[in-house]
């Protein structure tokens, strides 16, 4: 195999806690990292919409990943939110911490387990296995694409 | 791209558009010399300039059109097709322009043939005055009048000779050089003011106006480009949030220096915000300046005569939303000059004046900016838009016949349906409508079609809140702050008991009691799903109308109003129908904006949940197509229940039974500063002696009378289907409400028990006025009976539109006409249109009935013939519309 190719296959990944599982999102669709602040809640919005906020003029639509993703709501404690696009929209996924860039080989992946929680395998699109604990890739228009709740929510 | 040439294009592009409707105002009013002076200012200055940028083409162009146009101001008469040829020197000057703006320098080729023909054109118009003159004065002008024809077409930028002629001769109209040569104007234009008795104002004026418009041109705007407004929009935003953090540090230490400045500047930022944002609103207007020639060219080139009309021009858009209905609107006025209207031959045939209207209306309403283009051509061919989804496959052919026309209408807008030859032919209409739909459709908003066949047709786009600056009020409700859009607030009451404004709790429902109306209530934060929390006297009641529809909405605190702009809601809340939009506020932060609409169907809801299980009501109900009514459900007498709709009761009283009095014979109250009699609906109902007596009280004017009941139980909504018609008197029938058998009480029985004169009362007319009242539904047949005979009218009552005409038609006749607009078969607008038709009954006038009544519907109506148009429930509206129309009839 070439270089090139072995090239082309690295990803770099942004990562995330959540719920003290690791995760990884693609840096191409990372806009930012911010602290959520005045965050005002939507009545009568989906549960995994934490809400809304000013971000520098533009109004992002927060999306509880915990809630999102099927794992225990959160209880106080700092968050962080990853800004990120669609279709124009500006959405912040609410994390725990973010942590740092990792650049990982693309023949590394797995595919998600098949016991795998479905409200977690909606969303990843794979597994990487790093040292010591396992990194789960988001798919982040899996994650934005909330209207259609198909699988057991 | 050069900074000069860059604002070149730019203000000559403006500049050209005001030519267009200048030149079509002018050919309209050639008399008018105001708009000569101002057309030929314009051409002149794009002249001037091109001159001075080195641009040979545009600047032999707009010399051409300048001299012609020089002609008119001479006083030649105007000709359509010298108008003409000066619009298509202006398109040409467009073209040019177009390419400097793309390639920064004139395109190739020549344009001979325009300015060949525009001074054809001079040549012609100089020549014909020429024949004129020799009768009065020929010596003056004859010799310098002569046209001079070259050999060869003219060089770019070259002047005729006729041309260096008129300038030498013309010099000293500039009215800045100084006097003297301005004597020799007024001497040179003698002879011809003379003769063309225009010549002499247009001179004068032009003088005048020229220099006043010198005076006053320096320039009170400046060009800015949109990316810096929108980039200052984004500072102010960080602007205001860096201002928010520095309060938040400032609170927490008391006496700090700093708190005044901080006091200032967060001011300031306040006002520099509010600057900015009103930058973005344009007045419609400027998408409608390009109509005025469109409509002008595509009349000239159909040979129809078409009188455009705008209005709401200054109604303000934001600018995107402006850029985005251009296109269609557009392409709409092309239709209905195109398709819609027909030959004046036509219209003489169909008895319609000669010209053609065309309607353009902007304005706000509820929260939106409704636009209407509306003809009065043919409207739509119905049976062609049938076949033609048939045929498509859009409507299978047994379903298509059981679709209303206005369904059908709505097939010119699906997806590709309109650009079947066939249609465009034959039918003529619906060109591209998809498109113009689906443009629309991208700003969230929707298009509505109304046709009357012969009579015309109406476009009505309304486009949400969405993008634009409204004022709004800034509520607390739950803790939660939320813009309630001004347009749809009526007032604000802060109800107390004890207080005029009353709140009243039917049951689960509770009602404010608001001068003579009734008004359903809801707390806004249980309309959001909440808990419902405190009480509702505490709170502040925003009084809301949505069409007719009026209803009040508890909030916990009002703040303030305040000019937001509105932003799109995210699309995965989009579906929420409370709210219509976000916004972000002065201090920075994200509220929501309620949507009227959302807010009165979920009280509709809200009300109807309430009542619980009444399922086995609706599978009854949903088989009638009656709209669902408010009724008011109490007992008296016995355990059955009772009902009269709310709109005919005025207040609910509970009184002191001991404030019951008798008077000959007969319970009396107090109330008001009148004695209002108390009635009983039947001999088992008692007055009580002590404790608290419920009322249903009717008021007429200053009259009261109230039935005596034993318990109010609720209000409902349900539809209204009598199914037992009764023999007793005071009873209408029986109808299931909300899965009980009910007793619908006929009130108009019990008025005059109360008051023997309550039908004949007031200024009695000599003779009886006569009602014509025409609905499918016995329920408002019998429930409209007695309220106008109440008010003195003789009613005959039909059920259906066809029943109607055929009383017209036996020669009965009525003073008025009190239609339904939706009934099966023949509906309220045909009936309309079918008297109208009739030469006989063609004065009868009309007044519609709707449960919907729509600004679309209104306009639909008025075209058909309605005289009035009166929501179904509201009676004062009725007596109101009726005294109006009979008295209008009797002074006729």
């Amino acid at each position: 195999m070439s270089t090139e190719a072995a090239i082309d296959r690295i990803k770099e990944y942004v990562t995330a806690t959540i719920g003290g599982q690791l995760f990884g999102l693609p840096i191409q669709r990372v806009q930012d990292v911010f602290t959520p602040e005045r965050v005002t809640r939507v009545p009568l919005a989906p549960p995994e919409i934490a809400g809304v906020l000013n971000l520098r003029g533009r109004i992002v639509t927060l999306i509880d990943m915990r809630d999102r993703l099927g794992l225990e709501r959160r209880d106080g404690g700092t968050t962080m939110a990853i800004g990120v696009e669609s279709a124009g929209e500006s959405y912040g996924l609410l994390i725990d911490a973010v942590g740092e860039v990792l650049k990982l080989d693309d023949a590394g992946r797995e595919a998600n387990p098949i016991n795998l929680d479905p409200r977690l395998a909606r969303v990843s699109s794979g597994i990487h296995r790093l040292d010591g604990q396992l990194l789960m890739l988001v798919d982040v228009d899996r994650v934005l694409d909330i209207g259609t709740k198909s699988i057991a929510a | 791209m050069d900074d000069l040439l860059r604002e070149f294009v730019t203000e000559t592009n403006e500049s050209l558009d005001v030519v267009d409707v200048e030149l079509v105002r002018f050919e309209q009013d050639p008399n008018n010399a105001k708009i000569l002076d101002n057309i030929f200012r314009l051409v002149h200055t794009i002249k001037g300039t091109c001159g001075f940028l080195n641009l040979p083409r545009l600047e032999a162009l707009a010399h051409a059109a300048e001299t012609l146009m020089g002609k008119f101001r001479d006083g030649q008469s105007v000709t359509s097709e010298a108008v003409t040829l000066v619009l298509a020197t202006i398109d040409r000057i467009k073209m040019i322009l177009g390419s400097l703006d793309r390639e920064q320098c004139e395109p190739e080729g020549t344009d001979d043939d325009l300015i060949g023909e525009l001074h054809h054109m001079v040549a012609k118009l100089t020549a014909s005055p020429v024949v004129k003159l020799k009768v009065g004065e020929p010596e003056v002008t004859v010799g310098t009048l002569v046209p001079q024809v070259l050999e060869r077409p003219l060089f770019p930028g070259e002047v005729s000779l006729d041309e260096l002629e008129r300038v030498f001769r013309e010099t000293p109209a500039n009215p800045r050089p100084a006097p003297k040569p301005e004597v020799v104007k007024s001497e040179s234009i003698k002879p011809e003011a003379a003769k063309t008795d225009t010549a002499k104002p247009v001179m004068g004026k032009l003088a005048a106006t020229e220099a006043f418009d010198d005076g006053g041109k320096n320039g009170q705007s400046i060009r800015v480009t949109v990316d810096t407004l929108e980039h200052l929009m984004t500072m102010v935003s960080e602007l205001v949030l860096t201002r928010n953090q520095l309060l938040e540090i400032v609170r927490r230490h008391e006496d700090s220096e700093f708190k005044t400045p901080l006091q200032r500047l967060s001011n300031v930022t306040a006002e520099l915000q509010e600057g900015v944002m009103k930058t973005r609103m344009q007045p419609i207007g400027n998408a409608w300046q390009k109509f005025p020639r469109i409509v002008r060219d595509l009349s000239n080139e159909l040979g129809k005569q078409i009188d455009l009309e705008m209005v709401g021009a200054e109604t303000e858009l934001d600018r995107q939303v402006l850029d985005l209905i251009k296109d269609p609107l557009t392409h709409m006025v092309r239709n209905s000059a195109d398709h819609g209207l027909e030959s004046p031959e036509q219209r003489r045939i169909a008895g319609k004046p000669p010209n053609g209207r065309i309607r353009l209306s902007a304005y706000h309403e509820g929260g939106h900016i409704i636009i209407q283009v509306a003809d009065d051509g043919r409207g739509l061919d119905t049976e062609r838009i049938k076949a033609n989804a048939v045929a498509q496959g859009l409507v299978a052919e047994a379903d298509v016949e059981k679709l209303s026309e206005s369904q059908i209408h709505k097939f010119i807008f699906a997806a590709g349906f309109s650009t079947a030859a066939t249609v465009t032919n034959v039918s003529g209409r619906g060109v591209g409508m998809d498109v113009v739909r689906n443009n629309i459709d991208q700003i969230g908003g929707t298009i509505d079609v109304k046709s009357v066949a012969g009579v015309g047709l109406s476009f009505t786009i309304k486009i949400p809140l969405t993008l634009a600056i409204v004022a709004a009020l800034i509520v607390e409700a739950g803790g939660d702050r939320f813009a309630i859009p001004k347009l749809s607030v009526i007032e604000l009451v802060r109800a107390r008991s004890g207080s005029e404004h009353r709140i009243e709790r039917i049951k689960n429902t509770t009602v404010l009691r608001l001068r003579e109306k009734l008004l359903p209530l809801a707390r806004l934060s249980e309309l959001l799903g909440g808990k419902a929390a405190g009480d509702v006297e505490s709170g502040f009641i925003v009084v809301t109308q949505v069409g007719g529809q009026i209803f009040g909405i508890v909030v916990d605190k009002v703040f303030h109003t305040e000019e937001i702009v509105v932003k799109p809601m995210s699309s995965k809340l989009r579906h929420i129908t409370m709210f219509s939009g976000n916004t972000i506020l002065g201090d920075g932060s994200v509220i929501m904006i309620i949507d009227p609409n959302g807010a009165a169907q979920a009280i509709g809801s809200s009300i109807t949940s309430q009542v619980g299980a009444h399922e086995a009501a609706q599978a009854v109900s949903a088989a009638t197509t009656e709209q669902s009514t408010s009724l008011l459900m109490f007992r008296a007498g016995s355990s059955e229940l009772k009902a009269v709709p709310l709109s005919l009761i005025t207040r609910l009283e509970e009184i002191d039974a001991r404030k019951i009095e008798m008077s000959n014979g007969r319970h009396m109250v107090q109330y008001r500063g009148h004695l209002m009699p108390l009635i009983t609906m039947n001999d088992a109902v008692n007055i009580k002696g002590e404790g608290a007596q419920s009322l249903l009280v009717v008021s007429d004017g200053a009259r009261s009378m109230a039935l005596v009941v034993d318990e109010i139980v609720d209000i409902v909504e349900d539809r209204l289907d009598i199914q037992v018609v009764s023999d007793n008197a005071g009873v209408i029938g029986s109808a299931i409400i909300k899965g009980q058998a009910t007793e619908i009480i006929d009130i108009g029985h019990f008025l005059p028990l109360a008051f023997a004169d309550w039908f004949r009362r007031k200024e009695q007319p000599q003779q009886a006025r006569t009602v014509l009242l025409i609905d499918d539904s016995p329920f408002f047949r019998d429930m409209l009976t007695p309220v106008l005979q109440a008010a003195g009218y003789a009613v005959t009552t039909a059920s259906s539109g066809m029943e109607a005409l055929a009383l017209l038609n036996q020669g009965r006749s009525f003073d008025v006409a009190i239609t339904d607009t939706e009934m099966p078969g023949m509906d309220g607008f045909a009936f309309a249109a079918a008297v109208r038709a009739e030469a006989r009954t063609a004065d009868l006038p009309i007044i519609a009935l709707s449960s919907a009544v729509s600004a679309d519907a209104i306009e639909r109506g008025r075209k058909v013939g309605f005289h009035d148009y009166v929501a179904k429930f509201d009676r004062q509206g009725l007596i109101a519309a009726l005294k109006e129309q009979t008295d209008v009839g009797r002074a006729a």
